[in-house]
């Protein structure tokens, strides 16, 4: 299952030039506050201040599972009648609760103001805010603001809004340098980066950083890795600073993280045999760990609706690494220049489809029947209770799935619902 | 605005989702952008509900605001109906539609379906979750429930039970046969599992039981208005309050309160030998006010507990709390603020904490046990087996549950007794959450000359996090400190609270092992 396909044949077998079904209904995806649950751990000395109603706390502490953390690193200043009614009021209480936040937890360094449906439907200005608090309180803290309300964004394009909030600050460099761009558990992460330095690559530059000391420098001779599928505004960018990208497979799988190796490999000018001492060893081991999880996989058809972004990717790393057959790829955006060169390894047949009418689209997953449905959380019991067998797409954002030493826990991630639904059944035919 | 890190209620429109997800044949249409389907996962995965919540949600976006959001709203109300079919719909709007202000009722009025169409005025920045289910409940009775003639039996209708409500199944399943001890059938138990069309012959029962004020009340004053129903005022949780309540339907309905009592434990396992260690424990109680105000009567007269503190999030139910606060010699906390909760618990040091998820987590940070007894819930309070909180069964397993975090009698004897055990130390963690007990390693100076430099532990953290000036606090002398760290962790808080206070009402400056007995027995009761 090697990836070193000549560019014509990929070309010409792959899903890229699929008739895309695009559809505009009820969606059942999350909003881009949700991506706020996993950057305020990544980032230590950041603070997520979302602008929004009650409804928007909520959702924060449902989708974080209601508190697992103490003290978290984010928060919703709520808005309530009175500040419905006039802006400047609103403004003026929002200095307000932000000098009490930065007083409450002095080792901030980054304050991000995050727009939401009711913030942006009263046009309260967040740009001119996240100036004016920036003025206030620098140097010690830089105030940000994106928008993660839903009437932008879905799930995993907060991560994208927040990212590329940040493109514009940071610093100038003329220096050659790769950036890794893309929030990583920080294991992950080190792998990534012991696999780069090994081949002789670097600094390695991350976005995001740790904490705001280690923020990456960019300019004209900064080439830039995606690992995430979902950074569409932060491409472009990266780009607009004149940044170029380095468009790979993700690197999800053996095969993915290969592909993702080599793509930056061949731009730094690695050559071969030194690329194939690195990766060789954590290479069989990854394949040997799919091998295992992907047992019960080859054969199968899975229906993936659309979630987090990480659909396509996902469907080529399934479909060519763990045999499977996909029916349906639901994804909620697609981009080309980001996920065409996963598109270009998925064999054609499947529909892809781009955005959710979610009555329609479980009229045609009950049609197709598959064998595994990866969906998000509102789905899968519903879905179970009618005997499918589901996947969280969730968990495929909240676990560890990168590169080499992840590949057999990703199709674990698959195998596993698989597997229960298989013990269960013999639990009960015995 | 508010700032807010956790809260204790959603908006209002998920409490409407918790009536129409907890009925059948009921439609919910949300003018609501993408985002708001998160609400789903509240029913699906932490209530594990094995079906989607009937919401049909209209998904507008960004580039739809411009253009013609009604028309989105229609055609989702057109769909849904023909879709679902359902006896009767509820429409509405989240917080972000109502300020695009599309008016639901009146667009789905002009569709003219063919069902009762019911809308919804939940005003978002202003109400909470508990308002959005007591008022949609109301509406929904005002618009299907009729006067009509009485059954020719006593019956009832059981008020109040909605999905994700804290035990609602098994409470209403106990009140039901609690009720039939005494000869009574339940016409309609809802929103919970009712449909539409029971809702319409509510009407037909004698009388109405409110189980969940929070939820029910408009409804109970609705059909007593309109149907001419009276509806009962005490909530049966805990043993005396489950007696006052067979009295009072008995004062209803002319029949007997006294009911057969033979599964009720609670009262011979509180007065059993093995509970004498529960005697005066010091216990903060916080949810929502009808739990909590029962909580509080079952720990000072059922248990004997001291209730030290109480308190509610819903603000609605601020005057019974009050006065339920003063009745225990206390001022009640009324905030649904969850800092101030957690001031206020660091500020007493109770021995246990009988509250929501949120007490529960704060209770995990500052080291003090923690029931469970008022949503918000969590997906651990949807237990597999049989669990109400109401009824005599009900009391019973409050009993297991507040007891369960409290270190058994004899296992806390003997505890005191060893309390330097090596493997039973701080560190090690609690030995039922699966930790590996590290065996603690004794300092070299255990012989007893002073080390050469204070050891940073605790006391130094917990001045630098209070941020007060060292010289104000009294200083612990490091034997002192030393024998502080031998207390058990779950009172060690106390401990030192009441010594500093001691040594600070005494001008003494340095705390020693001596200050620490004299405070100890100074306090003893």
């Amino acid at each position: 299952m090697s990836l070193d396909l000549p560019a014509t044949l990929a070309k010409s077998t792959g899903c890229r030039d699929t008739p895309v079904l695009k559809e505009r209904g009820q969606r059942e995806v999350f909003c881009g506050l949700t991506g706020i649950i996993w950057l305020h751990r990544k980032m230590q000395d950041a603070f997520f201040l979302v602008v929004g109603s009650r409804t928007c706390a909520h959702l924060l502490q449902a989708a974080a599972g209601v508190m697992i953390f103490a003290e978290p690193r984010f928060g919703t200043a709520i808005l309530e009648e009175k500040d419905l009614a006039g802006l400047a009021d609103a403004n003026a209480e929002l200095d307000r609760e932000v000098q009490r936040l930065l007083s409450r937890r002095p080792d901030i360094k980054q304050l991000f103001l995050v727009g939401s449906c009711p913030s942006e439907v009263i046009k309260l200005d967040l740009a001119r805010a996240a100036e004016r608090l920036s003025g206030l309180h620098s140097p010690h803290v830089r105030v940000y603001n994106y928008s993660g309300s839903g009437i932008e964004t879905t799930f995993t394009q907060g991560e994208d809004a927040c990212l590329a909030a940040m493109v514009p600050t940071l610093a100038s460099t003329t220096a050659r340098e790769l950036l890794v761009v893309g929030a990583l558990p920080d294991v992950v992460e080190d792998q990534c980066l012991a696999l780069l330095s090994a081949m002789g690559i670097g600094p390695v530059r991350m976005l995001p950083a740790r904490r705001s000391g280690d923020l990456p420098a960019v300019g004209a001779n900064t080439v830039f890795a995606l690992v995430q599928p979902f950074l569409n505004d932060t491409h472009a960018a990266l780009t607009r600073r004149g940044a170029t990208h380095i468009a790979a497979p993700f690197p999800f799988g053996e095969a993915g993280t290969t592909a993702w190796l080599r793509a930056v490999a061949t731009e730094f000018g690695v050559d071969d045999a030194t690329f194939d001492r690195v990766t060789a060893a954590p290479r069989a081991r990854a394949l040997k760990a799919i091998a295992t999880q992907s047992a019960e996989l080859v054969g199968k058809s899975v229906f993936f609706f659309p979630d987090s972004q990480l659909e396509i990717p996902l469907a080529r790393f399934l479909t060519r690494e763990c045999g499977m057959t996909a029916i349906e790829i639901g994804t909620p955006y697609l981009h080309d220049a980001i996920h065409g060169p996963d598109l270009d390894l998925i064999a054609k047949g499947p529909t892809i489809s781009e955005g959710q009418d979610v009555e329609k689209q479980l009229d045609r997953q009950h049609a197709a029947n598959p064998d595994l449905t990866v969906c998000g959380l509102g789905l899968a019991n519903p879905l179970e209770a009618k005997g499918h067998t589901t996947k969280w797409a969730i968990e495929l954002v909240f676990t560890p799935v990168h590169f080499y030493e992840q590949a057999g826990d990703l199709a674990g991630l698959f195998s596993r619902p698989l597997r229960r639904k298989a013990l269960l059944q013999a639990g009960a035919n015995a | 605005m508010k700032l807010t890190l956790w809260t204790y209620e959603g908006p209002p429109h998920v409490g409407a989702m918790r009536v129409a997800t907890g009925m059948k044949g009921l439609h919910y249409v949300l003018h609501a952008p993408q985002g708001d389907t998160y609400a789903d996962l509240l029913f699906t995965m932490i209530e594990r509900r094995n079906h989607r919540p009937p919401v049909t949600y209209t998904t507008f976006q960004a580039r739809d605001l411009g253009g013609d959001t009604a028309n989105l709203f229609k055609d989702a109300a057109r769909d849904a109906y023909a879709r679902f079919q359902p006896e009767a719909m509820i429409v509405g709007a989240s917080c972000t539609a109502e300020l695009i202000q599309d008016d639901p009722g009146g667009l789905t009025e002009a569709l003219g379906l063919p069902i009762p169409v019911i809308p919804l005025d939940l005003p978002s920045y202003q109400r909470k979750e508990n308002f959005g289910a007591d008022e949609t409940f109301h509406q929904i009775v005002r618009h299907l429930a009729k006067p009509m003639p009485r059954t020719a039996n006593i019956t009832c209708n059981i008020l109040g039970a909605t999905a994700l409500g804290f035990r609602h199944r098994d409470d209403v399943a106990e009140v039901t046969k609690l009720l039939s001890l005494m000869g009574i059938t339940v016409n309609v138990a809802a929103p919970l599992d009712a449909r539409p069309s029971d809702i319409a012959r509510m009407g037909q029962a004698h009388f109405n039981v409110l189980l969940y004020p929070e939820t029910g009340e408009g409804a109970a004053r609705q059909l007593e208005r309109t149907c001419n129903q009276p509806w009962t005022k005490t909530v049966p949780l805990g043993v005396g309050a489950t007696r006052d309540f067979l009295h009072e339907v008995a004062a209803l309905t002319g029949l007997s309160p006294t009911v057969d009592e033979s599964a009720l434990r609670l009262p011979w396992w509180s007065a059993s030998v093995d509970s004498t260690y529960l005697t005066g424990k010091r216990v903060f109680i916080f949810g929502d006010a009808t739990h909590a105000i029962a909580a509080a009567r079952i720990a000072a007269t059922e248990i004997g507990f001291q209730v030290v503190g109480m308190g509610c999030f819903n603000r609605e139910f601020a005057r019974p709390m009050r006065a339920a606060a003063k009745a225990h010699g206390i001022e009640a906390l009324i905030t649904d603020d969850y800092l101030e909760v957690e001031a206020e618990i660091e500020r007493l040091q109770p021995e246990l904490i009988l509250g929501t998820q949120m007490e529960r987590h704060i209770g995990k940070r500052l080291g003090i046990p923690c029931a469970v007894i008022s949503s918000p819930v969590h997906v651990q309070d949807f237990p597999a087996r049989y669990s109400p909180q109401m009824g005599f069964e009900g009391a019973n397993v409050i009993f297991d549950t507040w007891i369960h975090p409290l270190v058994m009698g004899l296992e806390e004897h003997l505890l005191t007794m060893f309390r330097e055990d090596f493997e039973f130390h701080d560190a090690a963690g609690p030995s039922h959450h699966g930790a590996k007990a590290v065996a603690r390693v004794e300092p070299e100076d255990a012989g007893g000359f002073t080390p050469p430099a204070p050891p940073v532990g605790y006391l130094e953290t917990e001045n630098a996090k209070s941020g007060a000036a060292p010289a104000a606090e009294p200083f612990w002398a490091d034997a002192a400190e030393r024998e502080l760290k031998k207390i058990p962790f779950f009172v060690r808080g106390k401990a030192k609270r009441n010594t500093e206070k001691y040594a600070a009402d005494r001008g003494v400056t340095e705390i020693n092992v001596e200050t620490l007995y004299e405070a100890k027995a100074h306090y003893a009761r």
